[in-house]
């Protein structure tokens, strides 16, 4: 029984070790400057003009916008053309295969930094710095999206794929139509990460964007928060991380069975 | 041969972005590595000596350095905190869901938010961590202007944002180990002490091969944390690679120097991956 509630101890001690912090930046945007720094969590005086102030002088519904725009552009992208090429090393017989196949795998152990710097260059050549385009295209292909949708694909029954040859199905009709419907927890997961991964980028988007019209949510909070725009004003800043956390807090909320699992595999990419 | 057609216009679409974001770059960043180049001016050959440069550049070293120490104090607190949550809820426990989801949250909340909060929590004056420290009575930490203490501090922070990714991973792995094990140990007697020893610890190992190959990553790829917290300072303490290689590219506009140090950083990693895995791979095999 001591055993027990030691444990169930140590869990709590643990919870509240991650959630308070949260809970605290919420409850001191709503304080005054002059009340900030208290550690308790009720606040004395209550008040929107940090959120007011951080509205006035940035654009982040703008950001808000330029974010979901990208991620979900993004996300279709890799969903439609790694289930494509997916589905071409499962189900479709060619020369080749194999090869592309390691060339994808051998892709998935390239170290970022390695090809930064070139792809900003490439960015410049092409004029897409300052454009969504620089913030989306190069991002709209997944080794790791292939490889899922390629073990996923190869569970189907092949009765279900030659039926449907023989009704005279086009391989699109296959994939999109046959396919993606069976496919839900691998589109669910792909999505899922991919999504959260350039959601939460900040790197890229500082070395391609510099138009602030064009920032995506986290750039902005990030220069808004190191530049001096913010004036050191602690309920500013906190307003403005609050807001960039909100989107993603309420979808885990509701989905957070689904992030977990998600994430939990991008865990087997090593 | 209707699916050879088929089978390489479905992967076209991989094809292209392989040739032009993947080949065509790195291609281009072992050009880059021979030449000097500021976007501007037309490129100017070298020879090695970004190469001679790297290793009398004192930052460089320091980066190297300072990603090392993140790691030596990362790794063990990330894998010692996330098994102990990771065994404790792997029992019979009441809301094992709600505490697995408390726990992740900081995984899926953006980095940014993460860093501006602890940024507060850390502050020498009005911080939290400060206030309660010195409400026991004991002297404030410089948790983020002690040269010493900036980098602990940073991967501190990161391990609160992380770790519960790897209770998961885990979980995960303590559900794959065989109860039938445990039950042959409590016939021999086993203590809980000697069947973590001996059945938990040999049988995750995958896992745990996984959490040190995923940390060392996210070492390497530092940036944001030192970016807005310290801008790699005090006295270059937090300097990360990525943060170094982002000044030397954006702040100077060495590009080919700036990619030379990409490469060099990348090939480290690559060896201290393998490493781990020949050691990790070494400790299983009795």
């Amino acid at each position: 029984m001591t055993k027990r509630l030691l444990l169930y101890s140590a869990l709590i001690i643990f919870a509240v070790f991650f959630f308070y912090p949260f809970l605290w930046m919420v409850v001191t945007t709503f304080r005054p400057e002059a009340d900030i720094g208290a550690l308790s969590i009720l606040p004395a005086r209550v008040t929107l003009e940090n959120y007011i102030a951080v509205f006035r002088k940035i654009p982040i519904l703008r950001a808000f916008f330029n974010s979901l725009l990208v991620s979900v552009s993004v996300t279709a992208g890799v969903l439609a053309f790694c289930s494509m090429a997916g589905y071409a090393l499962s189900r479709l017989k060619f020369r080749g295969r194999n090869a592309i196949f390691f060339l994808i795998l051998f892709t998935m152990m390239l170290p970022f930094q390695i090809t930064l710097i070139p792809q900003y260059l490439l960015m410049v050549k092409f004029h897409w710095v300052n454009t969504y385009l620089a913030l989306i295209i190069p991002f709209t292909m997944s080794a790791f999206g292939i490889i899922l949708f390629r073990q996923h694909f190869l569970t189907i029954p092949q009765d279900l794929i030659d039926a449907a040859r023989i009704d005279g199905c086009s391989e699109m009709h296959i994939l999109f139509r046959i396919l993606w419907p069976l496919s839900v927890p691998t589109l669910v997961t792909v999505g899922i990460l991919t999504f959260m991964t350039i959601w939460n980028d900040v790197l890229w988007p500082i070395i391609v964007i510099r138009n602030q019209d064009l920032m995506t949510m986290p750039q902005l909070v990030t220069l808004f928060a190191v530049g001096g725009r913010a004036e050191g004003l602690l309920g500013l800043k906190l307003a403005s991380a609050t807001l960039l956390a909100l989107p993603i807090v309420v979808a885990y909320s509701f989905f957070q069975r689904y992030f977990i699992e998600s994430m939990a595999t991008s865990g087997l990419k090593s | 041969m209707k699916q050879n057609r088929i089978g390489w216009l479905f992967l076209s679409p991989y094809l292209i972005h392989f040739a032009v974001f993947l080949a065509f770059p790195i291609v281009f960043s072992l050009v880059l590595l021979f030449h000097q180049w500021d976007v501007v001016s037309p490129l100017k050959f070298v020879g090695l000596q970004n190469f001679t440069k790297v290793f009398q550049d004192k930052l460089f070293f320091k980066a190297l350095f300072n990603t090392f120490y993140f790691l030596i104090i990362h790794i063990p607190l990330q894998i010692i905190v996330a098994l102990l949550l990771a065994v404790i809820l792997n029992r019979k426990i009441k809301f094992r869901g709600f505490f697995r989801a408390v726990y992740f949250l900081p995984v899926v909340v953006s980095g940014v938010v993460i860093t501006m909060l602890w940024n507060q929590l850390y502050n020498l004056n009005s911080g939290l961590l400060n206030q309660l420290i010195q409400s026991i009575g004991l002297p404030r930490v410089a948790w983020l202007t002690s040269p010493k203490l900036a980098m602990p501090s940073i991967a501190i922070m990161a391990t609160w944002k992380n770790v519960g990714l790897y209770v998961v991973l885990f979980l995960v792995g303590l559900q794959s180990v065989p109860k039938s094990m445990y039950e042959a140990a409590d016939i021999e007697g086993a203590s809980e002490w000697q069947k973590f020893r001996k059945i938990t610890l040999p049988m995750i190992n995958s896992t745990f091969f996984m959490v040190v190959i995923l940390s060392t990553i996210s070492g390497f790829s530092l940036f944001i944390e030192p970016y807005i917290m310290t801008g790699g300072g005090p006295m270059n303490s937090t300097l990360s690679a990525v943060l170094y290689i982002y000044k030397q590219a954006f702040n100077f506009y060495h590009m080919g120097y700036a990619a030379t140090l990409g490469f060099v950083f990348a090939i480290i990693l690559f060896t201290v991956v393998l490493i781990q895995r020949k050691v990790l791979e070494r400790d299983v095999g009795y």
